[in-house]
């Protein structure tokens, strides 16, 4: 067995060794707890995902934690404009380690069609992000999708930036049913 | 033993104070939008309140300037993104206003019902919002199970659940698709039946009525000065609704009422909006109704909308028609106008400036909720912070329109 | 409806009343800038006009007017209640000229009156607080004026060096350059053709005023973004 790192964010390998390590990154993964930096239109299917329907609660992630020192998954959600750039970084600077960042959307992955004196052209320009999630605004589904990705990244330890593949295949439209439970 | 203080008076105790200043935003739990709000407390209340917007300027106004009329399409939906097919038809109404064009009646109708399936939306998601920042989790899980409902039947028409950019100048992107009078048929019913859930477990419930009733008034006299429209202006008691004093879109024909309040406060607010996806459910009965299965969706002249695909790899004229449509835009004749319908907030409208190009010279979008907002500051002044959460989440500032 | 208001107005004020036009059902008064607050005034407290809604207020940036006509153009949209009839009001005002504000008379004239001030530049005598509302206080310049440049940011927090995995953000010349009027290009009289491809075919001179290595997150902070030709007057900040 490996010794003990003392690394929280994964040691120099970029992915976890020891069994300890990985016995971390499970916990960490099934316990997110996020801050929903809400910004924008995003913010609808932020609260779509939390609904009773797609149910991010299942993945253990759903707890909002609306105190940066409390949280570890930093939810980018909607364009950040210039004058909320250093008001996010300083968000970010409060989180205690180990911390994650979504970029959820497009705007927050890069700005989306802003591309003028307003906005933040991409969240990391400012702030480290681990996963993209692109979508104006993403789906639900893949939201969650991104979020196992993340997931997926911290059970390993890593921390390289990783943008969300386009799904194998589409969601099926959802056909609303006949028959509906309360 | 009796407390020692009881024979004081309270003001021999004065201490030396002054006031505190403290920042509520721009990131904030009440998920309403990011804003941020300056407060001036001594203890709870608060003394005086300065909100600062623009935490989400975009820089909308600017960004329709650079491209064709059809370009800003995507833009307008991005402003109240509650309801986005609101403002794509209101855009749209606007720029045919300039030009002079009617659209045919089914397309009216199909209009119609789209934008009453994007208010009740809109008045879900907000009262969803608002009585979860009091605490009742529960019924924003219902609403948002409704309107994930309604998100589906909207993507079944659109092919978006959300920004859908389904207006076009002179018409709609597509005819609608034969499933839609069913799926709204079926919807109704569930609406209702969310209403009355919540009606009975929220509005006559204790907590929710101290904590709303009462909290955050607003005057008639000053909510017609600050320009204040919508839900919040009914909620005071002015029943002026777009939709019945300047009818657009077939909206005369169809009968409906206007909820409004009496006392201007937070709980009068919330139940505008809940009678008001009453109201709205009322009239998506009667256009579907009316909304004929067959007939033109869009306005007929090529020099607006697109040919059809077929005719364009096939002929010449469409080819051309096409071609400059896309390359130079629609060009409205030289002009300005100054077009309004009913948003979710109140009186969306756009005043747009065309200089007889396809490119836009200037596209102004006449925010209802930045000017509800600087009511909010008032509404706010001389309560404590605890009802900042319910008078700012029944205002519904929503980010995109308010900053554009 | 409201052709009454207009025939009120111009009884009452007479000259000072430049125009009156009707397009579209829109009734628009053109006012003079010194009658300004005299006219809202009036729409507000005489009995037959009753304008207590208050509307919008903004303002329109026409460059090219300059200097034979003012360049910005402030529009108040009101309305009224028991009446239903609606107005619109103009006036033009120069760059650094200073206009009557409408605080006094409609409360939500306050903060469209910031936003036209922040986003155009236009000043209001005897605001209560005339300070920026979109945009931060650092910001220089006016954005929506047509000479500033729609690209150019003006960060507050430095940007962290990104892996070159990512591609950087479109430039001028890419993307859907069609129906794309470069205005600064426009206001030095050179020609508006866009995108390079077709000006090259066209024999003409690609009419991009901005480099694409000065704008945004690659142009180095606290240098400011100039146009290519020299002697160019600074469009940033207000003359006032």
């Amino acid at each position: 067995m490996g010794e003990v790192t003392t690394a929280v964010l994964g040691n120099e390998h970029g992915f976890a060794t020891t069994r300890f390590d990985a016995l971390l990154g499970w916990a960490r993964k099934y316990s997110l707890f996020q801050y929903p930096f809400v910004t924008a239109c995003c913010a609808m299917e932020h609260m779509a995902t939390a609904g009773a329907r797609y149910d991010i609660e299942r993945f253990g992630a759903g707890a909002p934690r609306f105190s940066p020192r409390q949280s570890d998954l930093l939810w980018v959600v909607g364009t950040i404009v210039q004058k909320q750039a250093p008001v996010l970084r300083r968000i970010y600077e409060q989180m205690t380690e180990p911390k994650y960042v979504i970029a959820f959307g497009t705007c927050a992955s890069c700005g989306g069609f802003y591309d003028n004196y307003a906005t933040l052209p991409g969240i990391d320009k400012v702030v480290p992000v681990d996963v993209f999630i692109p979508g104006c605004p993403p789906r639900p589904e893949a939201v969650l999708d991104g979020l196992m990705l993340l997931m997926e990244k911290v059970q390993n330890g890593n921390r390289e930036p990783a943008v969300l593949p386009p799904p194998q295949q589409l969601p099926p439209l959802v056909q609303l049913r006949d028959k509906r439970t309360a | 033993m009796e407390p020692i203080y009881e024979h004081e008076e309270e003001t021999a105790l004065e201490l030396p104070s002054e006031p505190m200043r403290l920042n509520m935003g721009p990131s904030h739990p009440a998920m309403h939008g990011t804003i941020k709000m300056q407060l001036e407390l001594d203890g709870e209340v608060i003394r005086n309140i300065d909100i600062v917007p623009g935490y989400l300027h975009r820089g909308f106004e600017k960004s329709c300037e650079r491209g064709t009329w059809t370009q800003c399409f995507p833009y307008v939906d991005r402003l109240n993104y509650v309801s986005p097919m609101l403002n794509n038809v209101g855009f749209a109404l606007a720029v045919e206003k300039l030009i002079g064009i009617e659209v045919p009646e089914r397309c009216k109708i199909y209009r119609v019902i789209l934008g009453e399936l994007a208010r009740i939306s809109d008045h879900l998601t907000c009262n969803a919002a608002g009585c979860m920042e009091l605490g009742a989790f529960t019924p924003f899980l219902w609403f948002v199970k409704v309107r994930d409902w309604i998100y589906d039947i909207l993507e079944q028409e659109t092919g978006a659940r959300i920004t859908h950019s389904f207006g076009r100048i002179g018409g709609m992107a597509k005819p609608p698709t034969d499933k839609l009078k069913q799926a709204v048929r079926d919807i109704i019913p569930q609406v209702d039946k969310v209403l009355a859930e919540v009606s009975a477990t929220l509005v006559r419930n204790r907590i929710f009525m101290d904590r709303c009733q009462g909290v955050g008034t607003l005057s008639q006299e000053r909510a017609l000065s600050l320009g204040v429209t919508g839900p919040m202006l009914r909620a005071t008691g002015v029943d002026y609704d777009v939709r019945k004093a300047y009818p657009y879109s077939g909206y005369e024909t169809y009968d409906f009422e206007i909820p409004i309040g009496h006392d201007g406060d937070t709980y009068d607010r919330f139940m505008v909006r809940m009678e008001e996806v009453r109201q709205s459910c009322r009239i998506l009965e009667q256009a579907i109704e009316r909304l004929p299965d067959e007939g033109p969706i869009n306005v007929d002249d090529p020099r607006i909308i697109l040919p059809e695909k077929d005719e364009v790899y096939t002929t010449i004229e469409a080819t051309i028609a096409h071609f400059k449509i896309v390359m130079e835009g629609v060009k409205p004749p030289k002009g300005t106008v100054y077009s309004y319908t009913e948003g979710g907030n109140g009186e969306l409208g756009f005043f747009i400036v065309s200089d007889g190009s396809g490119t836009p010279y200037r596209v102004r979008c006449r925010p209802p909720c930045f000017l509800n907002l600087k009511a909010a500051e008032d509404m706010i002044r001389g309560n404590m912070i605890a009802d900042v959460v319910p008078i700012f989440g029944s205002v519904n500032m929503i980010g995109g329109e308010c900053d554009r | 409806m409201s052709k009454q208001v207009l025939s009120l107005l111009q009884e009452r004020f007479g000259a000072k009343i430049l125009a009156v036009d009707s397009f579209r059902g829109d009734d628009e008064a053109h006012v003079a800038p010194e009658a300004w607050h005299e006219v809202a005034l009036f729409l507000r407290d005489d009995p037959a006009c009753a304008m207590d809604h208050f509307i919008d207020l903004t303002a329109v940036d026409y460059p090219e007017r300059e200097p034979e006509q003012p360049r910005f153009d402030v529009l108040v949209f009101l309305r009224s209640l028991r009446k239903k009839h609606r107005i619109r009001l103009k006036t033009r005002v120069r760059d650094g000229q200073q206009l009557d504000s409408l605080t006094s008379v409609w409360a939500g004239a306050n903060w469209t009156e910031r936003e036209a001030f922040d986003l155009f530049g236009v000043r209001f005598k005897s605001h209560p607080d005339l300070r920026r509302i979109l945009m931060y206080d650092e910001f220089v310049g006016h954005p929506l004026r047509k000479d500033y440049p729609i690209q150019k940011t003006q960060p507050l927090v430095a940007y962290r060096e990104v892996g070159a995995t990512k591609l950087p953000p479109f430039g001028a010349d890419e993307g859907t350059p069609f129906a794309r009027i470069d205005w600064l290009a426009r206001m030095q009289g050179r020609n508006q053709q866009v995108s390079p491809a077709i000006a090259v075919q066209q024999g003409q001179q690609p009419a991009l005023s901005i480099r694409r290595e000065d704008t945004g997150p690659d142009a180095p902070l606290g240098q400011p973004v100039r146009p290519d030709q020299p002697g160019q007057p600074d469009q940033l900040g207000s003359k006032a």
